[in-house]
């Protein structure tokens, strides 16, 4: 496999000064300081841990995906990719990355994309987008629906072929792999800890992840 | 394909509407007791409608080289709206052509697509910023160049959603009908130069009502070095919403449950 950038952490746990163990299928909130390093550890391997970020200064401008691969030029995420704002300027670098590839392609799941995807009668399944929109309905700082825009999925291997075609592969990730990103702006992390049970890209079995901050 | 740099005068004045019927230059095949309106949109124009479900919107390149980079939002509920991500992992694609369907954040289909003699249209490349215009192009203004002044395509879009009461945080990845950009081993983007040929077609059939907004400015990944937006003819028609055999519907069981979900609002 191509494109794959590996790149090891001196970091040390023990020195970061969050360390938060979300469980699967749950929501977090949480921001992050211009100049501080989020690790982000897929614990059990295979993970998908959907994420959007947006300006804590001005939450109006948020994660873009399509500004992000249009300016690296390309749709995998690893060390060295610079994910872009709305407004076209840096929020995050990935500075550190022993998985190797993220997506950005394959967004969040819904109930009601799990009706077209899956079956109709799976609209009661939980989703990444009910986590997204009970995070925001708690905190109550003026973000909605509107503001779900496409997101990260750190961790989810999901290729585009010389066709045209959109491929859902097994997880390049494993149990303890991990990537970094330094915060270029204050930001605002919306997650969802993917609590999808009809896709085999996770096993069919949604596992915790872990969250750490270093100044 | 007749040439289109001269726009045609209008009507007379005496007529009781002055539409001129562009349509019949390049959509012929319509059958004109269904024609709604048509349009010739200048390269770089940008304007909005709202289209009822049931009606469909002929799209033609009438130069070679031309993207319409177009974002939806139901007008009922302008909340919901095209989703990219939603879209592309549903049908497991990474471009557009006859048979997929444009779905929303609701699970439900905006748009089928049931016409396409181009065969790829992109929507990952996203939009021409203002930023990147000028460094790939200079600047044009107004003062000096009138309306052949140069705009983005990101411009175009935020004064269309702006008529319907959007804004930035609204604008989402849209649909650059046209283009073509492929993805190589490493991931990397690949703009096919020229990819629509003028005469090349796209046509979507709305199963909600849906405001559309689109620009004709140059695709962000277009290499050219020149600032030369193409024109792009718009036709809209009576065609009546997907019937139970419907093409789109049978593509993928995706695409007709995505129709299917639009259906239960209009029942």
């Amino acid at each position: 496999m191509t494109a794959i950038r590996l790149q090891e952490s001196a970091l040390q746990a023990e020195r970061a000064v969050l360390n938060h163990k979300l469980p699967s299928g749950e929501p977090y909130l949480q921001t992050i300081k211009q100049g501080q390093t989020l690790r982000i550890v897929d614990l059990e391997g295979n993970q998908a841990v959907d994420v959007i970020f947006y300006n804590a200064q001005d939450p109006a401008e948020h994660y873009s995906a399509t500004d992000t691969m249009l300016s690296q030029g390309g749709i995998y995420l690893t060390t060295g990719t610079v994910l872009m704002s709305s407004e076209a300027r840096p929020m995050l670098t990935i500075v550190a990355d022993t998985c190797g590839r993220h997506d950005t392609l394959g967004g969040a799941c819904a109930a009601e994309s799990n009706t077209v995807r899956y079956a109709l009668q799976k609209k009661f399944m939980h989703s990444c987008r009910d986590n997204y929109l009970i995070a925001l309905q708690h905190a109550d700082i003026g973000l909605g629906k509107r503001d779900l825009v496409p997101n990260v999925n750190f961790f989810m291997n999901v290729p585009v072929t010389p066709d045209g075609g959109l491929k859902f592969e097994d997880g390049v990730s494993g149990p303890g792999k991990y990537v970094e990103l330094r915060a270029e702006m204050d930001i605002l992390m919306l997650v969802s800890n993917c609590p999808q049970l009809n896709n085999p890209c996770n096993a069919y079995n949604p596992t915790p992840a872990q969250f750490l901050i270093w100044d | 394909m007749e040439s289109f740099t001269e726009i045609p005068a209008n009507p007379s004045v005496t007529d009781p509407v002055d539409v001129p019927a562009h349509w019949k230059r390049f959509a012929p095949d319509l059958d004109e007791s269904k024609v709604m309106w048509s349009e010739i949109v200048p390269g770089g124009g940008h304007w909005s409608y709202v289209m009822p479900r049931g009606s469909s919107l002929r799209m033609v390149a009438l130069e070679d080289g031309a993207n319409l980079s177009m974002v939806l939002y139901s007008s009922r509920e302008k909340l919901e709206r095209y989703n990219m991500p939603d879209s592309l992992k549903a049908q497991h694609t990474a471009h557009y052509t006859r048979g997929h369907v444009l779905m929303s954040d609701m699970g439900r289909s905006l748009a089928s697509i049931t016409l396409d003699t181009v065969g790829w249209h992109d929507p990952m490349g996203g939009l021409l910023d203002a930023e990147r215009l000028k460094q790939q192009y200079g600047e044009r203004r107004f003062d000096t160049h009138r309306n052949a002044m140069y705009r983005s395509g990101k411009d175009g879009l935020l004064i269309e959603i702006g008529k319907h009461g959007l804004s930035r945080r609204d604008l989402i990845a849209p649909v650059n009908f046209f283009s073509k950009v492929s993805v190589d081993e490493e991931g990397r983007f690949q703009f096919a130069p020229g990819h629509a040929k003028a005469g090349g077609a796209v046509q979507l059939r709305f199963d909600m009502d849906t405001l559309i907004a689109f620009s004709t400015a140059p695709h962000p990944l277009d290499p050219s070095s020149a600032y030369a937006p193409k024109k792009v003819g718009l036709a809209a028609w009576r065609s009546g919403p997907a019937l139970k055999d419907d093409f789109c519907r049978a593509f993928r069981p995706e695409c007709a449950r995505a129709i299917h979900n639009a259906d239960m609002l209009y029942l």
